[in-house]
């Protein structure tokens, strides 16, 4: 069994064992896991590029401004839109706590309609199981449409060391994918945080074929995409797309998107794949009708998306003649060990969380790393990645627990809990160190401190004492060694000479004075 | 194990005791149009008639008779001298015209030959007044999806029968077996600054006929 370059059959579930510890098992083409170009930074550290970038927080803040009325309008539309809320969490949770048994009926009714499913214990296996299938069609070109999903797996990465060269089915893919050094600002609109001046400014520049007197208008700049665009989407022969929703009873995807520019995909190519993560279930026909309300309205502020698409395994004469959907879990069984992360795969990725968020306002989605960004990335990560790395353990914290992500969200995730469940998380993983971090050990030199009177009047008059030899004018602008990070955004009032304690002895003692 | 046995192995370990509860959903949304919305069974399709507007496709009422060469006269507007259709669209649909090169479906037609055509005429499945949604599931006079994607110019013709008011009476009408589009408008994109304009795929204008019974 030594075949270098082996596509050796592997049959609907592909033999790929768990994790990073036993090799990939035999037939899997060896796709190896590509570096990321940066390592992995903590948020607050990644965030600095886009805070530093005026004209990045300026789009950002209007594409934001303008989602968030926008949906606030669908929502008020609607009339029904608690009862629809109350309806989706409702299905979400009891998908949850059957997900065995639908995944068990989706892959029966996929495979009943013709589709193949295959299942992904984690990124890499997926990532094998794409490119396997894609080398099996023989095409060197693969048409690909934006989803969570996708960007969770790497997929581009895997396919470009794999040889095959991903075509856009969207607009704002192509915008971001013009430039090696851009990253999708947003799941739905990746290229929110550029103005139309920046784009016209890029197409002139890398986009072949495009007119030099391009103007900046947003029809003109379509229009210049839409030909680029098409070319790729005519010749496709295979397709790797997302779904928004997988029906569990009759083994239906539904593909959702803003624009609708991912109703190619289906349609098209001869090879269909699809990636799911396996939370992306509902079990009836009918739950349906409660997501196709909740999701347009949630997502771009729409009674419905410009185009839906659904389909069933393969249709004859009508689409592709292959479909394959795989299931992955990369992490999603984690989160629902924890009772209480659990709500969190209630998503339905429809990114209202993120138009609300005043940090995702300002940062933008790429320092919430690859999974997902905005409020709901801030807590899937770690619960899917465990909070030992320490960019996953500082997601939680990327937040002011302000809770209007909790007020929008279609499904009622209550994410401001759930970040605080995640600290807490966080905490308790840095309590088994061996080596106390200098915030654990802080906290301990407190606790003893606190913990007696004596104690704690010594330290606060030499406390006092140090404190005001670092104020000027009334005020502490920086605090010395690790205590300087809190002063970086503040300033803290000097401590007034005499302490409360002090003050009181001192007025009882004199018998009334002052 | 299979990755399959993996992952339910692990689904079932995570659930642990709770695996199996089952959760009552409150199903207290709207299934159909309130009285205020649409009191009568014309409101429904005015409201439809609206919302397409809405949506950015041209709408028209016209009656069974008067059909042919309405359709006749939207496509000497569009300047539409080759279009296709599904081949069980009803014959009477496509008699009123003059110098259209009018060709039915077949299969040899890949997507490059579809792109050479200036539009198509099609049936629709259902229709949803609320949002303004046409629904096409590929049946009678709808054709395969490929028909409906390509061409840049789409007259799709909606029968007053077929306009139901809400999301879930539509879900409750189609077949989940059958590939469905649900438009909601002509083609569109929104990923230059918000702005929505003609997006790359699908028709960049939808006319959508209303006959009246």
């Amino acid at each position: 069994m030594t075949l270098p370059s082996g596509d050796s059959s592997a049959g609907t579930s592909p033999s790929s064992s768990s994790g990073p510890g036993p090799v990939s098992g035999p037939g899997s083409g060896p796709v190896p896991l590509p570096m990321p170009r940066v390592p992995p930074r903590k948020f607050a550290a990644a965030a600095r590029t886009a805070l530093a970038d005026t004209r990045l927080r300026r789009n950002l803040a209007a594409a934001t401004a303008a989602l968030r009325e926008r949906r606030a309008a669908a929502a008020a539309e609607a009339g029904d839109w608690e009862e629809l809320r109350a309806a989706g969490q409702a299905i979400k949770d009891g998908t949850l706590l059957n997900l065995d048994a639908h995944l068990l009926e989706l892959e029966r009714a996929v495979t009943a309609a013709g589709g193949t499913v295959h299942w992904a214990v984690d990124a890499a296996a997926a990532r094998r199981v794409v490119t396997r299938l894609l080398r099996g069609t023989g095409e060197t070109e693969v048409l690909t449409m934006r989803s969570p999903v996708l960007r969770e797996i790497r997929l581009d990465e895997a396919l470009a060391r794999a040889g095959i060269a991903a075509r856009p089915a969207g607009v704002a893919d192509l915008v971001v994918g013009l430039d090696a050094d851009d990253r999708p600002a947003h799941p739905l609109f990746p290229a929110m945080h550029r103005d139309p001046a920046q784009i016209r400014e890029l197409f002139a520049r890398r986009l072949p074929g495009a007119p030099a007197d391009l103007p900046d208008d947003a029809g003109a700049l379509a229009e210049a995409a839409r030909i680029h665009l098409r070319g790729g989407a005519l010749a496709a022969r295979a397709a790797v797309c997302g779904a928004g929703l997988l029906v569990a009873e009759t083994g239906t995807a539904v593909l959702f998107d803003s624009g609708g520019d991912g109703r190619v995909c289906p349609v098209l190519p001869e090879t269909l794949i699809t990636v799911a993560g396996i939370e992306e279930i509902v079990p009836t026909w009918e739950d349906l009708e409660v997501f196709l309300q909740l999701l347009p309205r949630s997502a771009a502020g729409r009674r419905m998306g410009a185009a839906v698409s659904t389909w069933t395994g393969v249709t004859p004469d009508d689409g592709p003649a292959a479909f394959h959907l795989v299931l992955l879990d990369n992490g999603r069984t984690s989160v629902l060990a924890d009772e209480a992360g659990r709500a969190a795969l209630r998503c339905v990725r429809c990114t209202a969380c993120l138009d609300v968020c005043p940090v995702y306002e300002r940062t933008g989605g790429d320092p919430y790393g690859p999974v997902h960004p905005g409020p709901i990335g801030a807590v899937l990560t770690p619960l899917m990645r465990g909070v030992e790395g320490a960019a996953d353990a500082s997601l939680p914290y990327a937040s002011t627990l302000c809770g209007a992500c909790a007020d929008v969200c279609p499904v009622r995730i209550d994410l401001p809990d759930l970040l605080v469940h995640l600290r807490g998380k966080v905490i308790e993983s840095r309590r088994r160190r061996p080596v106390p971090t200098p915030e654990l050990a802080m906290m301990r030199a407190l606790a003893w401190t606190l913990g007696d009177r004596r104690r704690y009047e010594a330290a606060l008059r030499r406390g006092t004492r140090w404190a005001r030899l670092l104020a000027r004018g009334g005020r502490i602008r920086r605090l010395p060694g690790l205590l300087g990070k809190w002063t970086e955004a503040r300033d803290v009032p000097a401590p007034p000479a005499e302490s409360f304690r002090a003050w009181w002895r001192g007025r009882t003692g004199a018998g009334g004075r002052r | 194990m299979s990755a399959r046995d993996t992952v339910l192995a692990r689904v079932r370990e995570a659930l642990g005791a709770a695996r199996g509860t089952r959760v009552p959903v409150p199903r207290d949304y709207r299934v159909r149009l309130t009285g205020e919305e649409a009191p009568t069974r014309a409101d429904v399709v005015a409201l439809f008639t609206e919302r397409v507007a809405e949506n950015g496709a041209t709408v028209r009422h016209v009656g069974a008779d008067g059909l042919a060469t309405a359709i006749a006269a939207a496509l000497w507007a569009r300047e539409a001298k080759r279009i296709i259709a599904p081949a069980d669209l009803p014959f009477g649909w496509l008699a009123g015209l003059e110098e259209v090169h009018a060709q039915a479906d077949s299969p040899l037609l890949d997507p490059a030959a579809l792109d050479g055509l200036d539009g198509v005429v099609t049936g629709c499945a259902v229709a949803v007044a609320r949002t303004g949604t046409i629904v096409l599931d590929g049946g009678r006079a709808q054709g395969r999806r490929a028909l409906t994607l390509v061409p840049d110019y789409h007259l799709c013709v909606v029968h007053a029968d077929q306009i139901v008011g809400t999301v879930p009476e539509a879900v409750a009408r189609l077949d989940p077996a059958r590939p469905l589009t649900w438009i909601s408008g002509p083609s569109m994109t929104e990923d230059v600054g918000l702005e929505r304009v003609p997006g790359p795929h699908g028709p960049r204008a939808l006319d959508v006929f209303v006959v009246d019974e």
